[in-house]
């Protein structure tokens, strides 16, 4: 399974995302490769994705898409992203 | 996964403490100058982290009182760096949910992937809720540089 995060540069909040969500799929036990883009790459790497985290900012910036749109708010809660990934994923 | 790397050093220069800011870009410019004043970037970058703002708004508030300020890797990066700024009074950046800022930390990556490392490893700072707090309220940069585990 591929999941992406997205941010403006594709190495800054996205490195956050991604550092966060490997943690918190390791205790999920799902096994993905999370990837950091920004919305330049979005195209070329959206077609096996599953999961795209981002924030609330870069909803618009996905528009139609058959993965799953997370939408994090705290970049650092772990516990959110994991809720969030459990329910889209479980 | 090898995402660790060490933080690079935080020299005096680098730190603003109970900095003053009228806003948002005025807050990320006092750090970017911190950032040039250490050695790490060239003026130009303050400008660039104010433009990635812009372009696609407040996200670099990551976490409630945190703007994790930067630009990518570019001829204004001389070397991996970071500032910290914490703010007498704290700023808004237009976040829903994570304003006001009391801390900026502004990070500069010599390259793309050693960007993404620095970034890993802030996570794993903050991922400490009470990290953001602990900055807001140091009193010296001794006491920064204990918080995120950096050398001088």
């Amino acid at each position: 399974m591929k999941i992406l995060t997205l941010c403006g540069a594709g190495i800054g909040t996205s490195g956050i995302l991604k550092v966060n969500a490997e943690r918190a799929l390791q205790r999920l036990g799902i096994d993905a490769r999370v990837v950091a883009i920004d919305a330049s790459m979005l195209e070329s790497e959206l077609d096996d994705a599953q999961v795209i985290l981002t924030g609330p900012e870069f909803v618009e910036t996905i528009g139609r898409t058959f993965a799953d749109v997370i939408v994090v708010e705290n970049y650092f809660d772990t516990a959110e992203l994991q809720r969030k990934l459990e329910n889209a994923l479980g | 996964m090898d995402d660790t790397a060490t933080l690079p050093p935080l020299p005096d220069e680098a730190v603003v403490l109970r900095a003053r800011a009228r806003d948002w870009r005025e807050a990320v410019e006092i750090a970017g100058r911190a950032l040039t004043a250490s050695g790490a970037t060239d003026a130009g970058y303050a400008v660039d982290m104010i433009r990635m703002i812009e372009a696609h708004g407040p996200y670099v508030v990551v976490a409630p009182g945190l703007a994790l300020a930067h630009a990518r890797p570019g001829p204004a990066v001389r070397r991996d760096g970071l500032a910290i700024v914490t703010l007498a009074d704290p700023v808004p950046f237009g976040h829903p949910h994570n304003d006001p800022v009391r801390v900026v930390l502004a990070l500069a990556g010599a390259s793309s992937a050693r960007h993404l490392q620095l970034v890993a490893e802030i996570a794993n700072i903050f991922n400490d809720s009470d990290a953001v707090e602990r900055i807001a309220d140091a009193a010296t940069v001794d006491e920064v540089r204990g918080i995120l585990g950096v050398a001088p």
